[in-house]
C-alpha cells in the first residue's frame, strides 16, 4: 500500500514541486493518509506530496524537532494535542496555517470549522496556527445487551451512572471501564464540567507563571468516586494502557466504556456484541456543567524555512484537505470527526448517521454549547505532565496514595515543569 | 582491513578468555597450534611514523563521531535550558543536575535501576552457568541441547519483550493463568511489583543464552588434564566445581559480569519499552528509560542531557570499580 503510494508520487514528481508530510499514524489510519495523499496528487499536477510515517505521535514530534534543528524539516508535520504547546510556543518554527493559506490567495473562514475544533491549535487571537486534521472526542460506548439485561438506560450524568451501577454489576458486568484517565477524566473533565484547568486562561494567554489547578475539589471528588467505585466493583481499572481496558468492553465483560470517537471504526470489527454510543457523562451537581468537550487528536503544522513554491503547495494541500468531500472521506474511513460544518452536513445529507448513529456522537459533543473553560489547554512540557498524572493515578488505584495526595503531587511537579518550560520559551 | 592492528588490540583486552572457545564449542577440539602469521604480525615494523596513525584513523573516526562527539554534546547541553527547536538556550550552570538529583522520583528510579541491574545480572549469570555446567556434562546429543539453548540469543530485545508481554498479558497470558491457579493475581502494567517481576524475568531469559555460550566455551577451555587430576584428588563434584572449575572460569565470569551489568543498565530498554507499552504510569522504569521519556518524548533536552551525563558517570565508576577491585581476584592462566 505504502510502496504503491510512494511509487505513485515518485513518478508524478518529475516536474512538480515536491513536499513531504511526516505523521505519527500507523495501521489502517496510516493507509488512509496514503490514500489522501494519492487523491491530492491525482487532483493536480503542480505539487507532489509524499507522506512518511514516523511511528507514534511522540516519535513524529521528536523526529520533526531533530530535523528542524539540522535544517532538514518536512513541509508538514503532524503534532498531537499534548505537544501543541511545544510547537506553537516555538515562535518561528512554523508558519501559521491561516497566514499560509491567505498568502496563497485563498480566503480563510474560521467559522467554517466546528466550534470545538476552533481554539485548540489557534493563538490567543483565534488565528489558526495548526490546521486541525484528525480530531476526536472522548465519548461513552454502550454495551446494548448489558443495559437491556440490567434494565437501565444509558446514563447522561455520573449521578445516573451511580444509580445504574449496582444493577449492571448484578447483571454480571463490570459497569464502567475507560481507556485514558488523563484525556477523558482530567482534561475533558474540566471542559465537560466547565471548570478552570490552569491559570493564565488555561495557559492560552502566557507561559509565564502558569499554574495547574488540579487540586480543584470537583476533580478530587471525581477521583474519590472512581476509587470507591473501583472498590465496590463498579469500575474496572487495568492500567494506563489503552487496549487492556478497551478489551473488557470488546469481550462483552463491561457495560460502559469511555473511549474515543475515533475508536468507532475498529470497535465495529472487534466488539462481540451490539453497541451504541453517547456523550461523555458530566456531573449534574456541578453548576454550569454539560458543556462541549474540546478536540483531541492532532493537527498539521507548516514548517518554516521552505521556499514560496513549496509553501504554496502546502496551502493547496490544506485547502484540499478541508474540502467537504475529502473531510467526509477521511471521517468515514477512520472514524475521526469531520472538522468543517460543510463536511458534517454532507455526511448527514447522505444519511450516513442514520446508518451509523454512533459515528455522529463525537461531532455532536464538540458542537454542544461551549463554556468559558471548555476550550482545552495550552501547557508546556505537557507530555511529561501527563506522565506524572498517569503515575499518580496508578498509585491511587493501587491504594498507595490518597486522591488528595496524588493531586497535590501532580500540581507541585506539574508546576515545576511549567516553570521550567517558561524558562525555555522565554 | 586497514585497521587490523587496532581491532585485534581492542578485542584482545576483553575477549581473550573466550577466544578459541567458539571453535571448540562445536566439536573442533583438535585445533592445531596457533597459526604462524599471528606471531609474525607482532613483528611488523612501520617505515613511516605516520603510517600506524593512518591505519588507526578509520577506527578512531568512528569512535569519535559516534561516541566522543555525542558525549561532548550531551555534557554541553546539560548546562543549558533550551527550547526544543533550538531557537534560544540559556546557560543555567548546574541547575539541571540539582533539579534531577533533588527529585524524589528520580532517586526512586535510580534505586529500582540498582536493584533491577543486580538481580538481572545475578540471575542471568547464575542460570547461564548452571546450564553450561549441565550441558558440558552431556555426552549424547549435546549439539542439539546447545543449539536449543543458544538460539534464544538471536531474538531482538523488542521481540523478546513482546513475547514476554504475551506470556504476562493480563487477559491471555499463560503465565498469568498459571499464577492464578495458585491464587496469585498478576497484573503487569497495573501493579508495580508485578511489572518489575515480568521485566526481570524477560530480561534474564533474554540474556541467559549469551552467558551460556561464554561459560560453555570457558568450561571447554579447561584442560582435560586438570580435570582428571582434580577428579583423582576430590570425589565431591560440588567441591571440585568451587575449588577448580570456578577459579579457572573466573576470567570468563569477570568479562560476563561487566557485559551483563551494561546489558541490564542499557540494553533492557527494548524490553521495558514493550512492557510498559508507551505509558510508564506507576510502573518501574530504569534510568535510561527516564532519559528517553524526558528527552525524546518530553523534549526537555537540558534535563535529559544532565541525566545521561549522570548515567555516563555511573557506568564509568562502576567499570573502574570492577576492574580495580574484582579483576584483582581473577587469575588469567
Amino acid at each position: 500500500m505504502t510502496g504503491l503510494a510512494l511509487a505513485f508520487s515518485a513518478t508524478s514528481s518529475l516536474a512538480a514541486t515536491n513536499i513531504t508530510w511526516w505523521h505519527g499514524m500507523a495501521g489502517r489510519n496510516g493507509e488512509v493518509i496514503n490514500e489522501v495523499a494519492t487523491k491530492f496528487n491525482a487532483s493536480q499536477t503542480a505539487c507532489a506530496l509524499t507522506p512518511v510515517s514516523k511511528g507514534t505521535y511522540e516519535e513524529a514530534l521528536a523526529s520533526g524537532i531533530a530535523a528542524f534543528r539540522s535544517g532538514e524539516q518536512p513541509n508538514i508535520l503532524q503534532v498531537f494535542d499534548a505537544g501543541a504547546a511545544t510547537i506553537i510556543n516555538a515562535k518561528g518554527a512554523v508558519i501559521p496555517a491561516e497566514d499560509l493559506i491567505t498568502k496563497a490567495g485563498y480566503s480563510f473562514d474560521r467559522n467554517a470549522f466546528i466550534d470545538g475544533v476552533r481554539y485548540f491549535y489557534a493563538d490567543s487571537e483565534g488565528k489558526f496556527v495548526g490546521m486541525p486534521f484528525n480530531s476526536s472526542a472522548p465519548i461513552m460506548y454502550i454495551n446494548d445487551e448489558a443495559l437491556k439485561k440490567a434494565g437501565v438506560e444509558a446514563p447522561k450524568t455520573w449521578e445516573e451512572f451511580e444509580a445504574a451501577a449496582p444493577k449492571l454489576k448484578e447483571a454480571g458486568f463490570i459497569p464502567l471501564v475507560q481507556s485514558q484517565l488523563t484525556w477523558q477524566f482530567t482534561e475533558n473533565f474540566f471542559s465537560r464540567n466547565n471548570i478552570q484547568f490552569a491559570t493564565n486562561n488555561n495557559g492560552y494567554d502566557s507561559v509565564v507563571d502558569t499554574q495547574l489547578k488540579v487540586t480543584d475539589p470537583n476533580l478530587i471528588m471525581m477521583f474519590d468516586k472512581l476509587k470507591s467505585w473501583k472498590d465496590e466493583g463498579y469500575f474496572g481499572f487495568y492500567g494506563a494502557g489503552w487496549n487492556d481496558n478497551q478489551k473488557m468492553f470488546e469481550e462483552n465483560k463491561a457495560a460502559l466504556w469511555i473511549g474515543s470517537s475515533g475508536s468507532f471504526g475498529g470497535l465495529q470489527k472487534t466488539a462481540q456484541m451490539p453497541f451504541s454510543a453517547t456523550f461523555l457523562p458530566y456531573w449534574g451537581s456541578i453548576k454550569g456543567a454539560g458543556t462541549s468537550s474540546f478536540i483531541g487528536g492532532a493537527a498539521l503544522f507548516a514548517m518554516s524555512g521552505k521556499s514560496d513554491e513549496e509553501n504554496k503547495c502546502v496551502a493547496d494541500f490544506f485547502q484540499f484537505l478541508t474540502s467537504p468531500e475529502v473531510q467526509k472521506f477521511y471521517h468515514q474511513a477512520t472514524g475521526y470527526v469531520a472538522i468543517t460544518k460543510a463536511a458534517y452536513e454532507l455526511a448527514k445529507a447522505e444519511g450516513y448517521y442514520k446508518e451509523k448513529p454512533a459515528a455522529e456522537i463525537g461531532i455532536k459533543q464538540l458542537l454542544l454549547p461551549a463554556g468559558e473553560w471548555s476550550k482545552g489547554y495550552r501547557l508546556g512540557f505537557y507530555p511529561q505532565i501527563r506522565e506524572i498524572m498517569e503515575r499518580e493515578y496508578g498509585r491511587i488505584f493501587a491504594g498507595e496514595v490518597s486522591v488528595k495526595e496524588a493531586f497535590e503531587t501532580i500540581e507541585k511537579e506539574g508546576n515545576e515543569l511549567l516553570a521550567r518550560f517558561a524558562k525555555t520559551a522565554g | 582491513m586497514t585497521n587490523t592492528p587496532s581491532s585485534s588490540a581492542m578485542s584482545g583486552t576483553l575477549a581473550t578468555p573466550a577466544a578459541g572457545g567458539f571453535s571448540r564449542l562445536f566439536g573442533l577440539r583438535k585445533s592445531p597450534t596457533r597459526p604462524p602469521e599471528d606471531t609474525a604480525a607482532k613483528r611488523v615494523q612501520f617505515n613511516s611514523p605516520l603510517l600506524p596513525y593512518l591505519f588507526l584513523a578509520p577506527q578512531m573516526a568512528i569512535i569519535f563521531i559516534f561516541f566522543y562527539w555525542p558525549s561532548v554534546q550531551a555534557i554541553h547541553s546539560s548546562f543549558y535550558l533550551e527550547d526544543p527547536f533550538g531557537f534560544g538556550s540559556t546557560f543555567v550552570g548546574f541547575a539541571n543536575y540539582t533539579d534531577v538529583l533533588k527529585s524524589g522520583e528520580y532517586l526512586s528510579i535510580a534505586r529500582f535501576t540498582a536493584v533491577f541491574t543486580a538481580l538481572v545480572t545475578f540471575f542471568s549469570l547464575a542460570i547461564g552457568l548452571l546450564l553450561a555446567v549441565t550441558a558440558d556434562g552431556v555426552i549424547k546429543g549435546n549439539a542439539t541441547y546447545k543449539t536449543l539453548l543458544i538460539w534464544v540469543y538471536a531474538i531482538a530485545p523488542p521481540v523478546a519483550g513482546l513475547m514476554g508481554m504475551m506470556m504476562f498479558d493480563q487477559h491471555i497470558g499463560p503465565l498469568v493463568k498459571f499464577a492464578a491457579f495458585f491464587g496469585w493475581d498478576i497484573k503487569v502494567g497495573l501493579y508495580y511489583t508485578d511489572t518489575a517481576l515480568a521485566m526481570i524475568v524477560v530480561s534474564v531469559w533474554k540474556q541467559i543464552p549469551y552467558n551460556f555460550i561464554f561459560f560453555l566455551s570457558g568450561l571447554q577451555g579447561i584442560p582435560v588434564s586438570v580435570r582428571e587430576a582434580a577428579l583423582m584428588d576430590c570425589r565431591s563434584g560440588i567441591r571440585r566445581f568451587w575449588t577448580v572449575t570456578l577459579p579457572l572460569l573466573a576470567p570468563t565470569a569477570f568479562f560476563l559480569l561487566i557485559i551483563n551489568t551494561t546489558y541490564a543498565l542499557f540494553d533492557t530498554f527494548g524490553v521495558i519499552d514493550v512492557m510498559v507499552k508507551d505509558k510508564a504510569a506507576n510502573n518501574p522504569i530504569t534510568l535510561v528509560y527516564k532519559v528517553y521519556m524526558d528527552g525524546f518524548r518530553g523534549n526537555d533536552l537540558g534535563g535529559s542531557s544532565a541525566q545521561s551525563v549522570i548515567l555516563m558517570v555511573i557506568v564509568f565508576v562502576l567499570t573502574i570499580f570492577q576492574f580495580r577491585f574484582i579483576e584483582r581476584r581473577v587469575h588469567y592462566s
